[in-house]
């Protein structure tokens, strides 16, 4: 008795998500063109949405995938920044150069911090990676040659010099703060297609299939093989030199560094938690909207001090108890469309499944 | 520096990580959840305390036994309507359900009474010190100390001699097989969480009349308390003393070398356990 | 008298069907046995009405009051207790411990203290202290048991309380059962030794894959009944 065997393939691709590729590549060109279009407030603002976005997917990669969820990323945001800070001020790097070295010293840093809060678990790891942040912050604290407690700015003519300054001078005929502006707009706007793009791609790869299923059931993923604590560690490092560089680049546009400031709990750790819990956890999709959102939220309570923060917890404590996969989670249950698809579905045989809901993806 | 001195004034701050511990301790050991938000209850309390002193003209101590019961209520509230809602397998959603409840409570105290730093005045009792040979102590760390023994030895006693405590453990242990006896693990959870509360209203009683506070303390009194619990072994109420005087040493000794490096003293302590002894030095046996 | 009855009691998990309208009657002081292969839904059958399931309001009757939403704190302060499939001891607990707190939820007077629980178990006093997992699997059974005694039930559920234990442990515990019989108790025991239930039960029922198949008194039923009820086929004898 002979039987045709069918042919399957895996698949990835979704029929909304060729569409949102074309039109996602039509939007990034208007990105790039928006230094010459808006205003250079709202440049910044553009530069705040983005910059808050890498963190966010960072953030949601470590949480969501890996299931690290820190409360300590602020350790690299800040000790990124102050490497970008100690490189130009000591070493006369230029700024950009300085923001890679920033990035492989987070790595760096990623290194005995993985050590030492990898030995906790669950809770224990978040409440971890936070005293961590906090004793990097201390020491930095110490540092004279860069503020000490009180901090320091950058000389003006680092940023003025920056690579790719002159030449904006020169083409475009842009004064030196707008170009400077526009190049940290530029790499921030890089950053983030570099970042979505990493994280789409390893969530397509087999590394990713690996991640997931460490994600769903440890234990489980172990007995087949993936080598859980390898994969998480490659995740925190990769997300710790991201949010290095990331730090670095936040700093070298505001110019003005000090140890509250940057190793801030509440704008680089709670913020970035509510953008990715309210938009949604664990998909691409989500830290996207989150971000829309919180920019929206920021704008309309902007003159109301700590109610803006009120609300965002309330909202975040709302969402995780009605809404575990935020508000991404929400519409893509009903509508089940996917922009970065990388749920994996079987087509081809007798069976042809159709999407189904299931944990991200 | 006084050696002798400074190791006092080490273990009897560690009464008081002792008591933001505790708390914490119990909370986990029943139900598995760590509130994020401890350290922000604790500073709560410490409003509370502070409203009815200065509003009631009452003594601090008054209050606390006034505050007492509110917090207990607001505990069983909080974890009954809130908290119970989020225990289950997934460990994200009482993290950042906790979290956001920090994030909230510290906001709603800043609206409520501006950032401005505060005290619980305990009149002469704050200065008041006795002679212990070579050392003085003073008489409201001394008391801190010994009312965090107190604290334990009751709250051991609640959970290894009571049928309450049976229930406490019976019910950490396995809240389906709890419900077969007659035990509803939500009103035990919600007990535990107020319990915990009571103890969290003594500590800030301890932390109001001893050093300033304001609506943002909150975080930094989580991580001693945790650090604490680390130290000392999760599941032991005495190693979370054990903890918690450990890493008030820590800090007396980094504060005598360099007033700068108090907390990070404490921090590089809590790394170094970590380090050699990652379940702690007093651990549970079972897990 | 009738007790504790099911009337077309259903119950899933998921999507998977897993009990199909079942109808079980217990009389007062009574003791019937379920028996049926692995997968055939007895302990389904006994979660829901422990309180453990869920289930719809009148499926489940006790002295004619509909039970059968009730959470497993309501069942037992009616007067249901249940030894639970693998005894599920508290580790944290004494064996001692683990007595007390059978009457945690229903605190009624009765022939069963901890005194008596330890006449009917003798070596349970001698180790009364000792942490409950430490103990065998007999003894542990032994506390599973007394356990739920201490509630003073009128309806004991026992939950497969032979797995995993030696046959002469086995009969040793179900030897006790004519001193819980005497007090008056109605026992529903889930077994799969079929032997030791036709043995201790007035009643037996028998299930498969959800349903019952066969049910009659223990003395009239043949083994061919029970052999095609339990398995879905003749018996045949293998030659």
């Amino acid at each position: 008795m002979t039987m045709a065997i069918p042919s399957f393939t895996v698949e990835t691709r979704t029929r909304a998500s060729t569409l949102s590729a074309a039109a996602v590549i039509a939007l990034l060109l208007l990105a790039f063109a928006a230094p010459f279009i808006v205003s250079r407030g709202v440049i910044q603002e553009l530069f705040f949405i983005l910059t808050m976005l890498v963190l966010a997917q960072n953030w949601n990669l470590l949480a969501g995938y890996a299931g690290l969820i820190s409360v300590g990323q602020q350790a690299f945001v800040g000790f990124g920044a102050y490497t970008m800070f100690g490189a130009v001020i000591l070493f006369g790097v230029d700024p950009v150069v300085a923001i890679l070295i920033a990035g492989l010293f987070s790595i760096a840093l990623a290194f005995p911090t993985a050590f030492f809060t990898f030995r906790l678990y669950g809770p224990y790891f978040a409440i971890g990676t936070w005293v961590v942040a906090e004793v990097v912050r201390l020491l930095l604290a110490q540092w004279k040659a860069l503020g000490g407690g009180t901090g320091t700015s950058l000389p003006r003519d680092a940023t003025r010099d920056m690579v790719g300054v002159d030449m904006m001078r020169d083409v475009f005929g842009m004064k030196a703060s707008q170009a400077s502006d526009a190049l940290t707009y530029w790499l921030a706007l890089i950053l983030v297609v570099a970042t979505i793009g990493f994280i789409y791609g390893l969530l397509r790869s087999k590394q990713g299939l690996g991640l997931a299923a460490v994600r769903d059931n440890e234990q489980a993923a172990r007995a087949v093989g993936v080598d859980a604590r390898r994969m998480k560690t490659l995740v925190y490092l990769a997300t710790a030199f991201i949010t290095g560089i990331c730090g670095a680049l936040i700093y070298v546009q505001k110019a003005r560094i000090s140890p509250d400031a940057a190793f801030s709990v509440t704008d680089w750790t709670a913020y970035v938690i509510f953008i990715v819990v309210i938009g949604g956890i664990g998909t691409i999709e989500g830290p996207i909207l989150g971000v829309i959102i919180f920019f929206l939220l920021q704008n309309l309570l902007a003159d109301y001090g700590s109610w803006y923060l009120l609300v965002l917890g309330l909202l975040g404590i709302a969402i995780m108890l009605f809404a575990p996969r935020g508000l991404w989670g929400l519409f893509s249950d009903r509508t089940g469309i996917q922009l970065f698809p990388v749920r994996r579905v079987l087509k081809g045989g007798p069976l042809n499944l159709t999407h189904k809901g299931g944990p991200h993806g | 520096m006084n050696w002798l001195d400074t190791i006092l004034q080490g273990v009897l701050l560690g009464g008081l990580y002792a008591l933001f511990a505790a708390g914490l301790s119990l909370v986990f050991g029943i139900m598995r959840l760590v509130n994020l938000a401890h350290g922000d209850l604790i500073v709560l309390a410490a409003f509370l305390i502070l409203v009815l002193v200065t509003a009631l003209g009452l003594n601090p101590f008054v209050a606390a036994v006034i505050a007492a019961p509110l917090m207990f209520a607001i505990g069983w509230a909080l974890q009954y309507l809130l908290l119970n809602r989020t225990l289950g397998k997934d460990i994200l959603p009482p993290l950042l359900v906790t979290f956001g409840l920090s994030i909230v409570i510290q906001n709603g105290l800043l609206e409520s009474f501006s950032a401005d730093s505060r005290r619980v005045f305990a009149g002469s009792l704050e200065s008041a010190s006795i002679n212990l040979g070579p050392v003085n102590a003073g008489i409201m760390p001394l008391m801190t100390f010994f009312l965090a023994i107190a604290v334990i030895v009751c709250l051991n006693q609640l959970i290894y001699r009571t049928s309450v405590g049976r229930a406490f453990r019976a019910t950490s242990d396995d809240p389906v097989t709890a419900g077969l006896m007659g035990i509803r693990p939500q009103r035990i959870f919600a007990l535990a969480t107020g319990l915990a509360m009571v103890v969290v209203t003594i500590a800030a009683l301890y932390l109001g009349t001893r050093a300033n506070f304001d609506p943002t303390s909150g975080p930094s009194r989580l991580i001693y308390a945790f650090e604490a619990v680390i130290i000392g072994g999760l599941g032991s109420l005495w190693g979370t003393l054990a903890g918690g005087i450990i890493l008030g040493v820590a800090q007396t000794i980094g504060a005598a070398i360099n007033p700068e490096w108090q907390i990070l003293a404490g921090h590089l302590a809590f790394l170094g356990v970590l380090l050699f002894k990652p379940r702690g030095l007093f651990p549970r046996a079972v897990d | 008298m009738t007790l504790l009855e099911t009337k077309g009691l259903t119950a899933s998990y998921g999507d998977f069907q897993a009990l199909f309208g079942v109808d079980i009657t217990v009389g007062a002081g009574e003791t019937i046995a379920i028996i049926g292969a692995n997968g055939a839904g007895k302990t389904t059958l006994m979660r829901s009405i422990s309180g453990v399931l869920a289930n719809s309001a009148a499926s489940i009757l006790y002295r004619n009051e509909p039970i059968g939403a009730l959470p497993a704190p309501d069942i037992l302060a009616r007067g249901i207790a249940m030894v639970p499939e693998g005894r599920k001891l508290f580790p944290s607990l004494t064996v001692e411990e683990n007595l007390l707190i059978g009457n945690y939820g229903r605190k009624v007077d009765g022939p069963w203290t901890l005194e008596s629980i330890f006449a009917l178990f003798p070596i349970l006093e001698e180790r009364r202290n000792n942490p409950a997992t430490a103990l065998s699997g007999g003894q542990q059974q032994m506390v599973a048991i007394g356990r739920a005694l201490m509630s003073n039930p009128e309806v004991l559920l026992c939950d497969e309380i032979s797995l995993g234990l030696a046959p002469v442990v086995v009969r040793g515990i179900y030897a006790t059962f004519p001193r819980i019989r005497e007090t008056g108790a109605s026992i529903v025991i889930v077994e799969q030794d079929i032997a030791q239930a036709l043995k201790v039960a007035d009643c037996v029922y028998c299930m498969m894959e959800g349903r019952v198949t066969l049910t009659g008194r223990s003395s009239d039923l043949s083994r061919d009944d029970i052999h095609k009820a339990y398995f879905g086929t003749e018996h045949h004898e293998l030659a």
